[in-house]
């Protein structure tokens, strides 16, 4: 299980790479991007801040999980820290297992479960401003009164 | 209170900005939970308050609740919502 927080840049096809299998028919790879706007802003740049060793360990744990209720062969999760361009990759998930459905499922529920969970936070930065993002579908809004939740 | 060791509380993104600092060392006080220390980190940091309703908790790198023990030589994370992917 390749689980790493790193300021280096992530590839896919070390990921890939890495959950081969020769009892996998299918291997699913899902690259988060940095992406020029949000909610109609323009953007300059990301500048990601982690709790690295807590954020492994709630990777290990979702690789785990998924593991055990996809039965994939494996599962691989990356996500990088620091400033990030527009297009770097910032997050990579692959998971391999015998067919195309349990992948393309397996994949998403695990990019859901680190954007609940994983302790990793993105500050936009646009021309004019910068402010730290609470993650909609993060721990801490889910358990906000709903008048805080956006 | 007798004080017994001490607690190292961890802030990031937001909190640290806000308080200009990632980490602090607080003397612990017998019977002391997360949150009765997260009360102590917001009395010295009140720029904080206003974070507080959307905080998690981690102590030694696990998610804690609120009314959970804090042990001496314990590090307490505050947690705003992740945003990561």
């Amino acid at each position: 299980m390749l689980i790493r927080v790193t300021e280096a840049p992530i590839s896919a096809d070390e990921a890939a790479q890495a959950v081969a299998s020769p009892a996998a028919g299918a291997i699913n790879v899902f690259l988060g991007v940095v992406r020029n706007t949000n909610l109609g802003r323009a953007v300059s740049h990301l500048v990601y801040d982690a709790y690295p060793s807590m954020a492994e360990k709630e990777m290990r744990a979702i690789a785990e999980e998924a593991k055990a209720r996809f039965g994939l062969e494996d599962c691989a999760i990356l996500h990088r820290t620091g400033r990030l361009e527009i297009g770097e990759t910032s997050l990579v998930v692959a998971v391999s297992c015998g067919h195309r459905r349990e992948s393309y499922e397996a994949g998403l529920w695990v990019v859901n479960e680190v954007k609940k969970r994983v302790p990793v936070w993105k500050k936009e930065v646009w021309e004019d401003g910068e402010e730290w993002i609470e993650g909609p579908e993060s721990l801490g809004m889910q358990q906000a009164p709903a008048s805080m939740q956006r | 209170m007798e004080v017994m060791g001490t607690v190292t509380v961890l802030l990031f993104a937001s909190l640290a900005e806000r308080a200009g600092t990632r980490r602090l060392e607080l003397p612990l006080e017998d019977g002391a939970t997360v949150g009765r220390v997260r009360d102590r980190v917001v009395a010295q940091f009140p720029q904080l308050a206003p974070a507080v309703p959307t905080l998690m908790y981690a102590l030694d790198e696990e998610y804690a609740r609120e009314d959970a023990p804090v042990r001496p030589g314990s590090t307490l994370a505050l947690i705003p919502p992740v945003s990561g992917g």
